[in-house]
């Protein structure tokens, strides 16, 4: 392997790990505040992917800038998050909170369900390509390697502002740490006044918008077809495990770490490319059962 | 007594007889009930983890490795023969289950359902990326096998799948409900209520959630064997994590923790699911998708429960239901 495979295959691990970061990230927020694991999470990346794909092809098509691609991700993600993360929430996750673990789990599987249909309705199964943002930013020579700014550049600056972005609110801002004291302990929060179901709500809209965002920017590099959201859910799930759920900043380090297990993988032993997340994910919960940067729960009574 | 007070008891005789002699009647339902049985066996291996309150969302894992092992044992051996393929299908999911069983039951909750998602699909991965061994995503084929030696048409093999599943599937849900009723069968049942406390009579949780585990996988290797003789083929997508969660469905649709729940979850689904793709083939997911959430949010205890409900209100407007409220109340006084 030489420097310039290496250095392609880190690129390609650190473009990757910053769209999976983004799904992840807003996955384990959701798990660190509702307590619930959300399923239906790989439809708001599919549906923010498709929602960029199919109108930035028809604006562009019908001869808009091409720049108008990046506010569009934006509002995609925004709407994909507002409209129907807050539907979600306020109609249906709102009357399971008390039940089970597993009913919760399966009341996301079947909103997973649902939507999977609603995108099969709505897009059809051709598949989307618009790759309009990535060519208008066009390619840049590192290492010996021609490498597209989009991914080698914006992604990662994309991700970690979002990673400061998320920080900066949760310990700066009221609302912020509204969901954090409501993350560190439902009741105390509840018994001093804070209003848990607009934290809820707050947050799986927030949660929803940043998997749809995460959508929306992959939606440049790949084509966009049915089964995306149902491959990046198990992925961002073991992301968010690795790293040990409710954790943001762990979340990060996870996505790289799996990012570029999965890169180097593709060069080294193409069959092990899907296995390493799981195997990586396996390695670390069987050495730390809470994940990288989980802590234990102490037992309540 | 009335018979209709005598009408919960029969349910489940009732049910079976009608569903052993449907195929006379119509011959085309032979192959999708049978399809019915292997699910409703791998779901009744859910059940199991269920009563310690565990969810696994990879148990298509033991679904996938019996299925592959039947196969193998059938291209080895040239079509194979049933009886040993249903033998070593099911001692290779116990072996498998053993193994990642060993890892697992130290986990709970999310967790113990995100290690089964994580093991289930690296079988699913390896299923589909050494296609020189596993077929790729094609899968291999599963020719009809010999029975006990004997050759057998389609139609006499179909039979015997069904009505031999069926057998199996009666003998299995009782010793089910017995392994239930027995001590290691109630620690289970502990682990969902009070772990703490079993540990506090010097019973190993881990041990007693790992012969659970192992039951559960062999029930799923029962299923993945059935399933794969029935349909001639087997494909990676056995193993993947919507085929554990539809599992998982079936169990709460059926009824959570109830052993016929399991069968009657199964046989309405893959009903449900025939027609359903059938006649709208583009929504029918999102027909099972709005029927989980009717069952979660309406009735918490399944098809089982609403069963029950509805002969209780039926019950208690008979005469024998008046007489028991008589009589309670005379009790009460």
């Amino acid at each position: 392997m030489n420097l310039q495979l290496i250095a392609l295959a880190v690129f390609d691990g650190v473009a990757y790990a910053a769209l999976v970061f983004m799904v992840a990230v807003g996955l384990t927020l959701i798990f660190g505040v509702l307590r619930i694991l959300n399923v239906a999470h790989g439809s708001f990346y599919a549906i923010g992917a498709y929602v960029v794909a199919s109108v930035g092809g028809a604006i562009f098509a019908a001869g808009w800038s091409p720049w108008l691609a990046f506010p569009l991700m934006l509002i995609a993600a925004a709407v994909v998050g507002i409209v129907l993360g807050g539907l979600i929430e306020r109609l249906l996750l709102r009357r399971i909170y008390d039940k089970e673990e597993a009913l919760q789990i399966l009341v996301t599987f079947a909103v997973f369900m649902i939507l999977e249909d609603v995108q099969r309705l709505v897009w059809g199964v051709q598949p989307y390509f618009e790759a309009t943002a990535l060519q208008s930013l066009g390619n840049i020579q590192v290492f010996g390697v021609y490498y597209t700014v989009y991914q080698l550049i914006l992604l990662p600056l994309v991700a970690l502002a979002v990673l400061a972005g998320l920080r900066l609110f949760l310990r700066h801002t009221l609302s912020g740490r509204l969901i954090l004291a409501v993350t560190e302990d439902r009741e105390a929060a509840t018994a001093i006044g804070i209003d848990t179901d607009k934290i809820y709500l707050m947050t799986f809209m927030l949660g929803a918008a940043l998997a749809a965002f995460g959508g929306a920017l992959a939606s440049a590099t790949t084509s966009v077809l049915p089964g995306i959201g149902a491959d990046m859910i198990v992925l961002s799930f073991a992301v968010a495990a690795t790293a040990g759920l409710g954790q943001i900043e762990g979340a990060a380090l996870a996505a790289l770490l799996i990012g570029l297990g999965r890169s180097f993988a593709v060069y080294l032993m193409p069959e092990l490319e899907v296995l390493i997340p799981y195997l990586i994910m396996l390695l670390v919960l069987l050495w730390r059962p809470e994940g990288l940067f989980g802590v234990t729960q102490t037992r309540k009574i | 007594m009335t018979f209709m007070s005598l009408v919960p008891r029969l349910a489940i005789p009732l049910l079976l007889i009608a569903v052993a002699l449907l195929p006379f009647l119509a011959p085309w339902s032979k192959v999708m009930l049978t399809l019915a049985l292997a699910k409703g066996l791998a779901v009744l291996g859910i059940v199991v983890l269920l009563h310690a309150g565990q969810v696994s969302f990879g148990h298509a894992l033991f679904f996938a490795v019996a299925a592959y092992s039947a196969a193998f044992l059938g291209q080895a051996f040239g079509g194979g023969e049933l009886v040993s393929m249903v033998l070593i299908g099911v001692a290779s999911a116990v072996v498998v289950g053993l193994l990642v069983g060993l890892f697992v039951v130290r986990y709970r909750y999310i967790f113990f359902g995100m290690l089964n998602l994580a093991f289930s699909m690296i079988v699913f991965s390896v299923l589909e990326k050494f296609y020189h061994y596993t077929g790729g995503s094609d899968g291999l084929q599963v020719a009809r096998p010999l029975v006990l030696g004997i050759e057998m048409e389609r139609p006499a093999f179909e039979s015997l799948l069904f009505y031999g599943g069926l057998v199996i599937a009666v003998i299995v849900a009782w010793a089910v409900h017995r392994y239930f009723d027995s001590p290691i069968g109630h620690m289970l049942k502990t682990i969902k209520t009070n772990e703490t406390r079993l540990e506090y009579l010097g019973v190993s949780a881990r041990r007693v959630l790992l012969v659970g585990y192992l039951v559960s996988a062999a029930l799923c290797g029962l299923g993945g064997v059935l399933m794969a003789v029935a349909q001639g083929i087997v494909t990676p997508e056995y193993a993947w994590w919507i085929r554990s969660g539809e599992l998982v469905f079936i169990a709460i649709l059926g009824g959570a923790g109830s052993v016929s729940g399991a069968f009657v979850g199964a046989l309405v689904y893959e009903v449900v699911r025939t027609y359903a793709s059938a006649f709208a083939g583009d929504v029918w997911q999102m027909i099972l998708g709005f029927f989980l959430l009717g069952i979660i949010l309406y009735a918490p205890r399944g098809l089982i429960g609403v069963y029950g409900s509805f002969m209780g209100r039926i019950g208690s407007n008979t005469a024998s239901g008046k007489e028991a409220k008589r009589r309670a109340m005379e009790a009460a006084e």
